[in-house]
């Protein structure tokens, strides 16, 4: 039994020498050095790790956004969802949008809509035959969601797996369709859709001006962007908290709740790196679009990005 | 020294060298540093969740590694100072399924330690490989400690002769308690049995705790035995020579 050791300190030392090493050869070799939270990585490593990151998550998602939030999310989506204001008919496309979170907010309000303008129309009906108005009931002419449509686009099939269990465990089924795919490289045909939202998703793109020209691109001219996401927080005292919060709790919490530090640790790092409000503008506006602004919710650290494709 | 640097640094470091991973270094593969702040809240969360969830093994995990400072090195200088645990302490075996060859172990004489734990492994339907590594202990040498106290647990209840279930994990927390004063194992033996019936509680009370703590006591420490030079030896002839008491 002599010699059995598997020394730690031996294979640590070996480890940081060998990954001084690689480094450098890296550079040489794979191509562009990205930032995974506050690794640097290549680009194909980069979206190996994040898919990897999803899919752990993926059935804790949910559980963990109201935990590190302490349920703020729920109202920054609501405003989002109110701020697009959709009206009946509306395409929607929601990328990253793979828990299903902006699609049912939708589908929330496009029905309430409806229900609001068909009370309206029923009222000028009064002067209607019981035969006239059971005849228009026959008709489809009272969709529920007039013809809205909302398409869920994710690149992880986990993060669309439990969306579909949401859906159904909830009785969304109307309106609603899942596709899997790249944001960087949408499956969908030019011009398609009204509105494209990406809330909490852009930061994990890896080409994030990839992403936002394939929105231009699928938008219909008119069509509007909107981008829901982590962004910088100026006032000095709220950030040292937002900080504080940030990397002493929230990886605890994904230790304690999902079992998973690193997932929620690379969360926190990855907001800090992603560009600023104004930053981000100027990005959408090299996409081409119009009208481009932002709103600050709670002191920035959420802001909403918004755009026009004219 | 801490092997943890505040966040901040994390950041600093991050922007002076482009090519090194991360800005903290990690002392054993699955290390991850933590502030004071971080150990104190996954203490609390993981006894939290620990208890609403027994199911979740590796919160009962992290409790040990964030609350062991003070225990842990005292095992560590125990093993230090024994010749069979500065023997373990050097050459840092490990239990695991790759490790033992079980059908050696099968094949020899009922009543030694290799047959009774095999027996044990079998009948409990447990494996060595489902022990969580450690990843809060910011020490390397009290990493292997900690993972050593895993790796002996299935042992424990073999020489205690204490099934898997809910009774018999309160009877060996009560002596490994005794054994080593890791906090985790103390919080265990005083809340496992708050799951536990009224009438089991009273053979507890009467009968298997005292016992526990009595050996507990008596016995030399558990982790300068060095197991996997022992499988032949038989299990009474072991518990003598540790010290562990007859069991009820």
């Amino acid at each position: 039994a002599a010699g059995l050791c598997p020394c730690w300190v031996l294979l640590a030392s070996r480890r940081a020498a060998l990954r001084a090493l690689c480094g450098s050869v890296r550079g040489l070799a794979a191509g562009p050095e990205m930032h995974f939270g506050f690794q640097t990585v290549t680009e194909a490593e980069r979206r190996e790790k994040i898919y990897q990151v999803f899919e752990n998550v993926a059935k804790k998602y949910d559980v963990m956004n109201d935990s590190m939030t302490l349920g703020l999310h729920r109202v920054w989506k609501d405003i989002l969802v109110r701020k697009m204001n959709p009206c009946p008919g509306t395409l929607l496309l929601d990328v990253a949008g793979g828990t299903g979170d902006i699609a049912f907010r939708f589908i929330d309000y496009v029905r309430s809509v409806r229900q609001r303008q068909l009370q309206r129309k029923l009222k000028h009906h009064q002067n209607l035959s019981w035969q006239e108005i059971s005849e228009t009931y026959q008709e489809n002419k009272f969709k529920s969601l007039g013809d809205s449509q909302v398409v869920v686009c994710d690149i992880n099939k986990e993060m669309l797996k439990v969306g579909k269990q949401k859906a159904q465990h909830h009785g969304y089924s109307e309106g609603l369709s899942w596709v899997l795919g790249n944001a960087e490289e949408l499956p969908f045909d030019d011009d398609k859709f009204d509105v494209y939202t990406i809330a909490f998703g852009i930061r994990n793109v890896t080409r994030t001006d990839l992403a936002l020209q394939e929105a231009y691109r699928v938008l219909k001219p008119g069509g509007r962007f909107l981008c829901l996401e982590f962004s910088h927080v100026s006032n000095p005292l709220i950030s040292r908290l937002y900080d504080l919060y940030s990397f002493q709790v929230i990886p605890v919490l994904g230790e304690v709740i999902a079992g998973d530090w690193k997932s929620y640790q690379y969360l926190v790092e990855s907001i800090r790196r992603f560009p600023p409000q104004e930053e981000l503008k100027a990005m959408i506006e090299d996409a081409g679009f119009f009208k481009v602004d932002y709103q600050n919710l709670n002191s920035g650290i959420v802001a909403i990005h918004s755009g026009f494709k004219l | 020294g801490r092997a943890y640097p505040s966040h901040t640094e994390l950041r600093v470091r991050d922007e002076g060298s482009g090519e090194e991973e991360k800005g903290y270094y990690e002392l054993y593969p699955e290390h991850i540093p933590t502030s004071p702040l971080q150990k104190a809240l996954l203490a609390a969360g993981s006894a939290v969740m620990a208890l609403y969830d027994p199911y979740r093994h590796d919160m009962v995990a992290v409790l040990g590694e964030t609350t062991g400072c003070l225990a842990l090195p005292n095992l560590r200088d125990k093993m230090k100072h024994h010749p069979e645990g500065y023997r373990i302490l050097q050459e840092r075996p490990r239990i695991r399924l790759s490790t033992l060859d079980m059908a050696r172990l099968r094949v020899l004489p009922d009543g030694s330690l290799g047959r009774e734990y095999v027996r044990f492994l079998e009948d409990n339907k447990v494996s060595p490989d489902t022990r969580v590594l450690p990843k809060f202990v910011d020490d390397e040498e009290l990493a292997y400690v900690i993972q050593r106290y895993r790796e002996v647990h299935d042992l424990m209840h073999t020489l205690l002769g204490m099934p898997t279930n809910m009774l018999g994990e309160v009877v060996v927390k009560w002596f490994e308690a005794i054994q080593t004063g890791l906090p985790m194992c103390v919080l265990g033996a005083a809340f496992g049995p708050i799951r536990l019936s009224a009438r089991k509680l009273k053979i507890l009370a009467t009968e298997l705790v005292p016992w526990a703590i009595r050996s507990g006591h008596n016995a030399s420490c558990i982790l300068n035995v060095y197991y996997e030079q022992r499988w032949e030896q038989p299990v009474d002839s072991l518990r003598e020579e540790i010290g562990i008491l007859p069991p009820p």
